[in-house]
């Protein structure tokens, strides 16, 4: 019965989100016996002043903006999938990360150097950058829009989604050989993909908007399965095709703009996730598709936080970690693609 | 013709297509009409217009000229969501939908008559289960799309039009992928759906025989680019079948329903 399987997932997804999270605020850098982090929890406090800090502004943070981050990119990566009808899209794949890659870069270097760290300790400041990824990934999703018209392939879009990247790079880089010093080692560093950039200042603003747009994926269900069947069946539905498709594309830009503009371009995330959801449901159906996503995206950012920041060798970037569990997962998904129901 | 029971009326129509500012003009001057109760075939050449036409007829395209009605509304003038609950449509489009069990792709027919996240209630199930039960596929209700014969997909997507309780049902060549038996199958259930249901069918097919055998009226796209109508004995007896492909080297026989050289 699929909706058993349903509620077992989700409740199997849950309890790891939990133990993730509880690992991540266990296990890091810095040796923190559990008992001490009970008494900081409980707001008794630990005595001991810097693994307070450590875990009320850095670890619990981390906790969230990765859960956030993951599951943002991973609704990202549905609704593209099912947008563009297209089970290798993804926000990364498809050039919208590196738009909004492009948008920090350029905001950044328009402000000098004059931004301490990646973002200001202003607030107007780490809004302009938010700005300009919103922009740069709005950018590339109204290219991608426009060539969808035109190129009717799904392999084709994958490739303009390709060049995009390839593009704004190139761009990127031609910005860094004016840029100061200090900007390119903030952007190089940017680049890598860390969860530890949201301060405790800035979380309600992320959060906030990351939830919004979470929960306007979550009332789109209705006309997300419609567009399983394609345009024309949609519209037959009573659809409206078009509006249905730029509501869905500015939820996508929104959250990967967000989560680019504070992570850093994180791949593979978006890619892979709803196909986690896909076949541990066994079911496209959006109503149970969108929450499974959000926690499985959720779970493995958490995964690859963990896994950041408990090296012995010091903190290893997350963007080196996504393709060690990306890849796998979808050449797995490429080889049995005939076995698996949602390609049939 | 019983005018009382026609649902559906096209006006001095004319489809065809845009190629940027010049307009190609297919078909023009089309007084058309369906009534309930009644199953229609559409038949003509590859290129002669059969689905140009069904697209204007199910506002997925806008007609040249002319004007789509339903009981008497202006078709192309009704929001997305009115058009969903008059006219149901089965395509071939490709569907990505092999994840969804039959009952889901069904249940999806239900969509103009739901709210806004979708959710079904009994009534909904009810209909549901019903358009399953007369498309003779709930059999196969807890099935996976992507584990279905063409036969039996194209019967859960007829049952998807059927959950959507329009009175008007068209579809764009829904035997084409379907062999022989499947392709008697899904007509004999058309048909059944025309009569008993007094829903007003609309389909295009290249089938000739089973149309001529099955369809009350047909609507023949000639060489000449005129869309002629009447019962398939009426137009056997007219000639009329010889006009379908008078620039190929073939002609209609009577005796065996079908083209021969």
């Amino acid at each position: 019965m699929t909706y058993r399987r349903y509620v077992v997932t989700i409740v199997a997804l849950t309890l790891l989100l939990v133990l993730l999270a509880l690992a991540c605020l266990v296990f890091g850098s810095v040796d923190i016996p559990v008992g001490s982090i009970t008494d900081i929890l409980t707001g008794k406090g630990s005595g001991n002043k810097a693994w307070d800090i450590i875990i009320l502004q850095s670890r619990i943070p981390m906790i969230a903006t990765a859960a956030l981050a993951g599951a943002a990119l991973s609704i990202s990566g549905l609704l593209l999938q099912t947008t563009f009808n297209n089970p290798l899209a993804g926000p990364s794949i498809l050039g919208v990360s590196s738009g909004a890659g492009l948008g920090v870069a350029i905001v950044i270097l328009a402000l000098g150097g004059s931004l301490g760290g990646f973002f200001g300790e202003s607030m107007g400041s780490y809004m302009a950058v938010l700005v300009g990824a919103l922009l740069g990934a709005g950018v590339v999703l109204a290219v991608l829009i426009a060539f969808s018209a035109i190129v009717r392939s799904n392999t084709m879009l994958l490739i303009i989604g390709i060049l995009v990247s390839y593009l704004t790079s190139s761009v990127v880089q031609l910005l860094n050989s004016v840029a100061t010093e200090e900007g390119v080692h903030n952007y190089v560093s940017w680049g890598f993909g860390n969860f530890s950039g949201v301060s405790v200042a800035q979380m309600p603003i992320y959060a906030g908007v990351i939830i919004l747009a979470l929960i306007g994926s979550a009332l789109m269900v209705k006309p997300l399965n419609a567009l399983l069947l394609g345009a024309r069946y949609a519209r037959n539905l009573g659809i409206n095709v078009s509006r249905t498709r730029n509501i869905l594309l500015i939820i996508t830009g929104v959250l990967t703009a967000v989560v680019t503009a504070f992570c850093g371009p994180i791949g593979f995330i978006g890619l892979v996730v709803p196909h986690i959801a896909r076949m541990s449901l066994g079911t496209s159906n959006h109503s149970r598709l969108v929450p499974a996503t959000i926690l499985a995206g959720a779970d493995i950012a958490l995964l690859c936080a963990v896994a950041s920041v408990n090296s012995p060798h010091g903190i290893i970037p997350i963007n080196a970690i996504t393709p060690i569990i990306g890849v796998p997962i979808i050449l797995y998904i490429i080889l049995n693609r005939r076995r698996i129901q949602y390609f049939n | 013709m019983n005018k009382k029971n026609t649902i559906f009326q096209t006006r001095e129509l004319a489809v065809g297509y845009r190629n940027g500012k010049s307009e190609v003009t297919l078909l023009r001057g089309l007084n058309l009409s369906l009534e309930k109760g009644k199953l229609v075939a559409l038949l003509g050449q590859n290129g002669a217009g059969k689905s140009t036409l069904l697209r204007a007829l199910t506002c997925d395209e806008r007609p040249l000229a002319g004007t789509v009605e339903v009981n008497g509304k202006n078709l192309h003038d009704m929001s997305q969501k009115d058009r969903s609950r008059l006219i149901g449509l089965v395509s071939t489009e490709r569907i990505q939908a092999g994840a969804l069990t039959v009952t889901e792709l069904v249940g999806l027919g239900r969509q103009p008559h739901t709210g806004f996240l979708g959710r079904l209630d009994d009534e909904d199930r009810q209909i549901v289960h019903q358009a399953m039960v007369d498309s003779g596929i709930i059999g196969k209700a807890n099935d996976y799309m992507a584990s279905l014969s063409d036969g039996e997909r194209q019967k859960a997507m007829i049952a998807r039009a059927l959950a959507q309780q329009t009175p008007i049902i068209i579809l764009d060549e829904p035997t084409a992928f379907l062999d022989v038996a499947s392709r008697i199958e899904t007509m004999r259930l058309l048909q059944t759906l025309a009569h008993d249901r007094s829903k007003a069918v609309l389909l295009s097919s290249h089938d000739i025989s089973q149309s001529l055998m099955l369809a009350d009226e047909l609507w023949l796209i000639t060489t000449d680019r005129q869309v002629i109508t009447g019962t398939p004995s009426d137009l056997v007896a007219a000639g009329t079948m010889d006009r379908l492909f008078e620039n190929r080297d073939i002609h209609f026989n009577p005796s065996i329903l079908d083209y021969s050289f």
